[in-house]
C-alpha cells in the first residue's frame, strides 16, 4: 500500500528519469550534453511559459483554451505595429496589454456571466484567431518588418562557456521560462492569493463561505493566464523572426498536456508548477530525443500522446484504492 | 387483511445499533403513519424495504407469503413504490414519455404512436384523478407537486408483469404547496380504495391526522408503539418520539449573558425570509428552531452574506451592519459553522492548518499579499488544542479525520480570530457523542467569552440545553420569540408545529 502510494506519487518522476536514461544510452555523444539540454529549454521556453501560466487557472479546476490563439494574437499585434514603425517597446507594450485585456475577457465571461471555462474559452478562442487573421489579412509578417533588436533578443543569451571554439549561451528565452517560473511559483505557493486559488480548487463553496472573493480572484486568474500567453506569443514572433496568425496554435493542448502530467504527482490532483515543470520536460525530452534518433514526426506524436494517457491513467488508476 | 408484515428488522452499523427488532405491519387500504425524531431508524428501514441497505435480520411476509428483499429489484417485483423528495424524473421528456420510462411505448409501423402514447397517458392520470396535467408538457415545467404525482402514477404501471400494493412516501410534502398537497392526498385515497397499503414517513402531525388510520412510532431504532390515530393525541406522539432526557450533557451557563444589545435585527428579507426581527445580546445563545426548511439556515446565511438580501436594517453594536458578501462579513466581525461541513464548510484535500486560516490569510501575511506561514501554523495549533482536535498534527488532510473532529476544525476557524458573533448551523449533525459534548462545551465557553451565538438546529434536546432564548420559525418568516425557561420537547415541538400552545 506505502509502496503503491510512493509510486504512484513519484512515478512521473521515475518515469522522466527513464527516458532520459534511454535516450542517454541511446545517443550517448549528443543527448547528455549542456548544449542539448541548453537547446531543450530554449525550444521549450514559449510552451513553459503558457504551462506555467495555465497552472494558475487549473489550480481552481478551470481551463483557458484561448491561450494557443491569444498567442497568435500578441505576435501579430506587435509585427503589426513594429511595421508601422513603432518602437519594439511600444509594440510589445501594446501585445501585452491585449494579453492581459484577452484575459480580462475570459475571467468576466467565466466568473461574471457564469459561462463555463470550456465554453467561453473555445469561443475567445475562436474571436482572438479571427481578430488575428482581421489584422493580419491573414499573411505572414517577416523581413524588414521585424526589427532586429526584437528578433536579436530571442537568439541572444548569456555567454557561459566556450566549447570547441563556439560560445555556449545561456539563452535568454530560457532565462524569462525560468523567470516565469519563479513569479508564478511564488503566486501560487507562497501568497495569499494563490492559497485562495487552491481552495477554491478544492471546494468552491467553501472557499466562498469563508470568505474568500471567487469571482474576482477568478478572474485575475485568467488574466495572469491571458498575459502568459500574449508573453509566449512575442517569445515565439522573435524566435523566428516573423508572425502569422496560426503560429501559437500547438501551445495550447501541450500545455494542458504539461499540467495534466504534473498533477499526477500531487495525492491530490492538484497542479503545482514545480510539477508543471517536470510535465514540459518529459514532452520536451521526448521531442528532443525522439527526433534525434530520427523517429518519423507521425509516429512521435503517436508515442507522446500514448505516454500522457498513460501516465494519467496510471495515477488515476492508483487513486481509487 | 395484512398485506406486509416486517418482524424482527435489525441492523448494526459497527457498534451502533440503528434498528432493534422493528416491527411494523400494513393492512391492505390503510395509510399508516411513521413517526420518529431524526436518527431513530426510520430511513433505515425504510432503505432496508427497498433493497438499498441489507438487514442483519428480517422476517418480511407479504399476504402471508414470507418473502426477501436483497436488491430494489426484488422490492419492485414485490410490488413496493419508493416515492420520496428527490425524484427521479428526465425533465427533458414529456409527461407521457415519464410516465412509460419502464414500458415499451405503443407503436405503430416500428416507430413511436405519439398520439396513442398520449391518449393512453391521458386516461392513466385522469384514472387517478388527475386532469390539470397535460400528457403532452415536458416535465420540467411541472411543479414538483405535480411531479410527485406524475412519478406515482408512473408506478401504478409498473413493469407489466407486477402490480404496486404498497406505497413508501418520505416526507412527500416537504416541498409542496398546500393545493399540491391536498392533490396528494387525494390520490392518495384513491390508492387506498383500490387496496394498496401506504406507509407514510412525515414529521407533520397535523397531515398524519387527516390522512393516517394508524400511526407508529420509532425511538433509538425500536418500534415503540403502534395505535389507532383516533386513539391517540399530538401530545402523546410527541412524548413517544422524545420521551428521553439528554439535559445532563449539556454544560450549565454560570453567569448571565450581558444587557448589551450586540447584534439587531429589525429587517431581514429574503426571496424566502420575511418579517425576521430580534436582539441578540453580548453572550448572549439565541436559538433558531422550526421545522425541517421553514428558514433557520436561511437567517443565517443571509446574516453572513451568503444569500441575495432583498432589504435589511441590521446593526453590529449600533453600528451599520453590511450583508454584501461572506468576505465582508467575516471582516466585520461574524464567523460561520455552515450546515454541511463536507461540501460548505471544508476544503477536505487540504490540511488542518490551511482549512483554519483561510478566512483570516489577510491576518495571517506579510503586508497582506505573502503567506505568513509560520504564524499560520501556530493559530492552528493553537486552535486545534483549544477545540480538542485529535489528529496527527496541523499538517494532517482534513478528509482523514472522523466527523467530529472535521468539526471540530471548522469550529476552529469560526473562533480563531475571536468573532463577535457566531452562526452555527446544525453544529453537531453527523457527530458522534463524545465530540458533541466537546462542541457543547466549546459553544457554551465562547458565549461566556461575550460572544453572541446564534444556533440553528434540528436537534430539539441541544436548543433546550443551550440557548437562553428561542426564535421559532415557519415558512420563512417568525412566530414566536420565547424565553428558555422551564420548557420541555413537547413544548418546543407543539410550537414548531404551531398547533397554539401557550408558552
Amino acid at each position: 500500500m506505502n509502496a503503491l502510494r510512493l509510486f504512484r506519487r513519484f512515478g512521473t518522476l521515475a518515469g522522466f528519469l527513464a527516458v532520459v536514461i534511454f535516450f542517454w544510452i541511446q545517443l550517448p555523444d549528443t543527448f547528455m550534453t549542456l548544449r542539448n539540454w541548453l537547446n531543450i529549454s530554449q525550444q521549450l521556453s514559449m510552451l513553459a511559459v503558457v504551462a506555467f501560466t495555465m497552472t494558475i487557472v487549473m489550480v481552481m479546476g478551470d481551463f483557458d483554451l484561448s491561450v494557443g490563439s491569444m498567442a497568435s494574437l500578441s505576435g501579430i499585434v506587435a509585427a503589426l505595429l513594429f511595421s508601422q514603425g513603432y518602437s519594439v517597446a511600444f509594440g510589445v507594450s501594446v501585445a501585452l496589454v491585449v494579453g492581459l485585456l484577452g484575459g480580462l475577457l475570459n475571467g468576466l465571461l467565466v466568473s461574471f456571466v457564469g459561462i463555463l471555462p470550456f465554453v467561453a474559452t473555445l469561443g475567445t478562442l475562436t474571436i482572438f484567431s479571427g481578430i488575428a487573421f482581421f489584422i493580419s489579412d491573414g499573411k505572414t509578417i517577416f523581413g524588414r518588418d521585424i526589427p532586429e533588436s526584437f528578433s536579436g533578443f530571442a537568439r541572444g543569451g548569456i555567454p557561459i562557456a566556450t566549447i570547441d571554439e563556439r560560445p555556449l549561451l545561456f539563452p535568454n528565452l530560457t532565462l524569462l521560462a525560468l523567470l516565469v517560473l519563479l513569479v508564478v511559483w511564488l503566486v501560487l505557493e507562497h501568497t495569499t492569493f494563490g492559497r485562495r486559488l487552491y481552495a477554491i480548487g478544492g471546494n468552491t463553496e467553501a472557499a466562498r463561505l469563508a470568505g474568500v472573493r471567487v469571482r474576482l480572484l477568478r478572474m485575475l486568474a485568467f488574466i495572469l493566464t491571458g498575459f502568459g500567453a500574449a508573453l509566449a506569443g512575442l517569445m515565439y514572433a522573435s524566435r523566428v523572426a516573423s508572425a502569422n496568425p496560426t503560429q501559437g496554435a500547438g501551445l495550447m493542448l501541450d500545455a494542458i498536456a504539461a499540467v495534466f502530467l504534473g498533477m499526477t504527482m500531487s495525492e491530490e490532483g492538484e497542479p503545482h508548477v514545480l510539477a508543471t515543470l517536470l510535465g514540459i520536460l518529459i514532452l520536451g525530452v521526448l521531442d528532443n530525443g525522439l527526433t534525434q534518433m530520427q523517429v518519423d514526426s507521425y509516429v512521435r506524436e503517436i508515442l507522446i500522446g500514448t505516454i500522457i494517457v498513460a501516465a494519467v491513467a496510471f495515477s488515476s488508476f492508483g487513486r481509487k484504492h | 387483511m395484512s398485506l406486509l408484515t416486517i418482524h424482527h428488522a435489525t441492523k448494526r452499523y459497527g457498534s451502533h445499533l440503528v434498528l432493534q427488532d422493528a416491527g411494523l405491519e400494513l393492512t391492505a387500504g390503510e395509510a399508516h403513519a411513521l413517526l420518529g425524531e431524526n436518527g431513530a431508524g426510520k430511513s433505515t428501514l425504510i432503505k432496508i424495504l427497498a433493497g438499498v441497505v441489507s438487514a442483519d435480520r428480517l422476517e418480511l411476509l407479504l399476504r402471508d407469503n414470507p418473502i426477501a428483499i436483497h436488491n430494489t429489484a426484488d422490492a419492485f417485483r414485490h410490488g413496493l413504490r419508493f416515492i420520496h423528495q428527490e425524484l427521479m424524473v428526465v425533465p427533458q421528456l414529456s409527461v407521457a414519455e415519464n410516465l412509460f420510462l419502464q414500458q415499451p411505448y405503443p407503436k405503430r409501423l416500428g416507430l413511436v404512436n405519439w398520439r396513442k402514447l398520449n391518449t393512453q397517458a391521458r386516461e392513466m392520470l385522469a384514472e387517478l384523478g388527475i386532469q390539470h396535467i397535460a400528457p403532452e408538457q415536458k416535465m420540467a415545467r411541472l411543479s414538483t407537486g405535480d411531479k410527485m404525482l406524475v412519478k406515482i402514477a408512473a408506478s401504478l404501471l409498473g413493469d407489466g408483469n407486477t402490480t404496486a400494493s404498497v406505497y413508501v412516501l418520505d416526507e412527500p410534502t416537504a416541498a409542496l404547496s398546500a393545493t399540491e398537497t391536498e392533490t396528494l392526498f387525494r390520490l392518495i385515497n384513491t390508492l387506498k380504495a383500490r387496496g394498496c397499503a401506504i406507509l407514510y414517513v412525515s414529521h407533520r402531525l397535523e397531515e398524519i391526522f387527516k390522512l393516517c388510520e394508524r400511526v407508529t412510532v420509532m425511538r433509538d431504532g425500536k418500534t415503540i408503539v403502534t395505535k389507532a390515530i383516533r386513539e391517540t393525541s399530538s401530545s402523546e406522539l410527541i412524548q413517544f418520539m422524545t420521551g428521553r432526557d439528554l439535559k445532563q450533557i449539556y454544560p450549565a451557563r454560570v453567569k448571565s449573558y450581558s444587557k448589551k444589545v450586540l447584534l439587531s435585527v429589525k429587517k431581514l428579507i429574503t426571496s424566502f425570509l420575511k418579517d425576521i426581527q430580534f436582539d441578540l445580546h453580548e453572550g448572549e445563545i439565541l436559538g433558531l428552531a422550526g421545522l425541517a426548511g421553514s428558514g433557520q439556515s436561511e437567517v443565517l446565511r443571509a446574516l453572513m452574506g451568503a444569500d441575495v438580501v432583498q432589504d435589511s436594517d441590521v446593526t453590529l453594536s449600533g453600528k451599520l451592519f453590511k450583508l454584501t458578501s461572506p468576505t465582508s462579513t467575516w471582516a466585520q466581525g461574524l464567523a460561520l459553522v455552515p450546515a454541511e461541513r463536507r461540501t460548505q464548510g471544508l476544503v477536505l484535500t487540504h490540511h488542518v492548518s490551511h482549512n483554519v486560516a483561510l478566512p483570516h490569510l489577510h491576518h495571517l501575511s506579510y503586508a497582506g499579499v505573502f503567506q505568513n506561514k509560520p504564524s499560520q501554523k501556530r493559530l492552528a495549533e493553537l486552535m486545534a488544542q483549544k477545540v480538542g482536535l485529535k489528529a496527527r498534527g496541523v499538517f494532517q488532510k482534513v478528509r482523514e479525520l472522523s466527523g467530529g473532529n472535521q468539526q471540530k476544525v471548522v469550529f476552529a476557524r469560526a473562533m480563531a480570530m475571536s468573532p463577535r458573533v457566531l452562526l452555527l448551523d446544525e453544529p453537531t449533525r453527523g457527530v458522534d457523542v463524545g465530540a458533541k459534548v466537546d462542541i457543547y462545551n466549546l459553544i457554551r465557553q465562547v458565549s461566556h467569552d461575550g460572544t453572541g451565538i446564534l444556533l440553528a438546529s434540528s436537534d430539539l434536546g441541544e436548543l433546550l440545553g443551550l440557548c437562553d432564548r428561542i426564535l421559532i420559525l415557519k415558512h420563512g418568516g417568525q412566530v414566536a420569540l420565547i424565553e428558555n425557561a422551564d420548557l420541555s420537547q413537547a413544548d418546543l415541538l407543539t410550537l414548531c408545529y404551531n398547533e397554539g400552545i401557550t408558552a
